[in-house]
């Protein structure tokens, strides 16, 4: 992983890792997506913006398998594809950190990392040291998380609201997804804990993988991500490197587009 | 102290179902020393335990899983009525016992599976709620066996001499019977698969929260399904033990076991909105109540009194559990 990381923060390549070309989708007569294209290239943090119901999840879903697209075509590193299920995009790398987390809160540490994917012999029994051993590793490498109050054996429903997050992502990071996409993230946590969830995104870059980061909130996303794309109203409204565009004035094209519907 | 690992919870419980059981024991021992330093009284509850200490175990995974199942003494008199009729009517056309109840046995638990996956079924294909949809089964199968065996039981003498029967109900050097053997053993099982096997791991992660599960990837139909259908099997098993002990399937076999096995559950600290249960807990719940009848008369006291200290014990016991929760 080293040595990925190495040569993924040396070669800024210009390849795209996803590329969603043109995509439609419509729920009967509501047009949700009207042609959108949409890219993520390799270890970039692209952060998705845009008020509700301009199809930021809708795009995610499709990317995700959950939903098909009427139209357009998805390409994953470089080759056409045709998602047809959740178990299909996990299986190609792509992982998503649920609004909700996906965690089950009476259990383990070691058994929410594993949940769905436990590492078993042969006959189905658990290979439980293992397991701990590399929740350990994703707590403390991963997850950056110190306190020896926290243990591998920790009830998910004694952590809080962040650190669940953090379980979450460093799950995802865990079975090798090449893109983790993060949906509002940062929902309902306080301040410190948004700071902790946004560290953590900051490590999916560190380990040369790529995420989309899905938030209402600008001053979230601005440090983080390393592309801006706005949805508005189920097509791309604009699109900004961050070398290109302040804090500030991103938000002034935010607020201007919720007035006026333009972003010039 | 607030218990953030799990093995803190679980010790505590278990601690705490042990502190339970002591008291009652100490409390025979005190109340009637003849009896309970002598082995004649273990004797009998390790005969009449496990029968619904068997069903205890199968039900506590349904349990955690977040389900329920109040169908399970009915499955247990249908195959039972299965097993002992089909029995009869092989060796009255000349089978050998021996292969007889080998076959019969193999019916009895086809039997229980089957009851077990219509509930399965209609749970989580049809989408019934468990409390619900057990609740018509229960009449179903109880309804079977007075239909189809019109009130009358089955001897179950002629297999009585068959290899399979000391295997299930014989006595182990002419002192302990083979049934508290079965129990013990199935309560090691039920341990490992509910703590150290995938399907536990799974009915867990069920019972604690399905969405999560579901976008997690695990078959949570299939997960239910099985759970539904180990509980039909060991009921069966349930039902041959239980009707080979005294030789003699009466038609009311399962009736009396609702409560009980269930209460079992629940002194042993398994929580009923699903998600954590404990094995052991059962293990230690379902002696408690299958010892409370024998104990309470052996100290003097009349059966009169039976009920109340088992409403006490169970009043007492879930608050303790309570209050361990909430200060989680």
């Amino acid at each position: 992983m080293e040595k990925e990381k190495a040569e993924m923060a040396n070669t800024s390549s210009p390849e795209k890792l996803v590329s969603m070309a043109n995509i439609r989708k419509s729920f009967g007569k509501v047009v949700v997506l009207k042609g959108v294209n949409f890219d993520v290239r390799y270890n970039e943090i692209v952060g998705l913006v845009g008020d509700n119901g301009a199809g930021k999840s809708t795009l995610i879903k499709i990317l995700t398998g959950v939903h098909q697209p009427d139209r357009g075509e998805i390409y994953f590193k470089g080759k056409k594809i045709t998602i047809h299920s959740v178990d299909m995009s996990r299986d190609m790398g792509i992982e998503t950190v649920y609004q909700e987390r996906a965690l089950s809160e009476q259990q383990t540490m070691w058994r929410n990392i594993f949940m769905g994917r436990e590492l078993t012999d042969r006959f189905g029994f658990l290979r439980i040291e293992e397991q701990k051993n590399e929740t350990e590793k994703i707590l403390r490498e991963q997850m950056g998380f110190t306190s020896k109050a926290i243990t591998t054996d920790s009830i998910v429903k004694s952590l809080s609201g962040g650190e669940k997050q953090g379980i979450a992502i460093g799950r995802a990071l865990y079975f090798n997804a090449e893109l983790i996409i993060l949906d509002e993230p940062t929902m309902g946590l306080s301040l410190a804990e948004t700071r902790r969830v946004l560290d953590f995104v900051g490590n999916i870059k560190e380990i040369g993988k790529s995420a989309i980061f899905i938030s209402h909130n600008i001053y979230y996303v601005y440090p983080v991500a390393d592309r801006f794309v706005i949805l508005d109203r189920g097509s791309i409204a604009g699109e900004f490197l961050k070398a290109e565009i302040s804090q500030d004035e991103l938000v002034d094209k935010m607020v201007k587009l919720a007035k006026t519907g333009k972003i010039e | 102290m607030i218990a953030k690992t799990a093995r803190a919870r679980e010790l505590r419980l278990e601690l705490s179902i042990l502190g339970v059981f002591g008291g009652i024991f100490l409390l025979f021992l005190i109340g009637n020393p003849d009896t309970f330093t002598r082995f004649d009284i273990y004797y009998s509850f390790m005969s009449t335990i496990p029968f619904s200490g068997i069903m205890a175990l199968a039900i506590t995974l349904v349990i955690i899983a977040g389900e329920m199942d109040l169908s399970f003494p009915s499955i247990m008199g249908f195959s039972g009525w299965v097993f002992a009729k089909l029995s009869n009517v092989l060796i009255d056309r000349g089978m050998d016992p021996n292969l007889t109840i080998i076959l019969t046995t193999l019916c009895c638990f086809a039997t229980g599976i089957a009851a077990g996956a219509l509930n399965g079924l209609l749970v989580v294909n049809i989408r019934i709620p468990s409390l619900v949809a057990t609740i018509g089964t229960m009449f179903l199968w109880r309804g079977l066996v007075n239909v189809c065996g019109q009130g009358y039981g089955e001897t179950l003498v002629p297999v009585n001499e068959t290899f399979l029967f000391k295997l299930y109900v014989g006595r182990i050097a002419n002192t302990i019977p083979a049934q508290a053997i079965w129990f013990l053993g199935l309560t090691v099982i039920f341990w490992i698969i509910l703590k150290r096997h995938r399907f536990g791991s799974h009915v867990l992660i069920v019972g604690d929260n399905v969405e999560s599960a579901r976008m997690m990837g695990i078959r949570v139909n299939r997960t239910k399904m099985l759970v539904f259908m180990q509980m039909g099997f060991f009921a069966s098993l349930a039902g041959i033990l239980a009707s080979l002990e005294v030789t003699y399937l009466w038609p009311s076999l399962g009736e009396g076991y609702l409560l009980r096995t269930l209460a079992a559950v629940f002194i042993g600290g398994t929580s009923v909105f699903g998600g954590v249960g404990t094995i052991f807990g059962t293990f230690i719940g379902a002696i408690i109540i299958g010892s409370l009848e024998g104990g309470i008369v052996a100290i003097g006291l009349t059966g009169f009194w039976t009920q109340l200290i088992y409403g006490l014990i169970i009043v007492v016991s879930l608050s303790i559990y309570s209050y361990f929760r909430r200060r989680e």
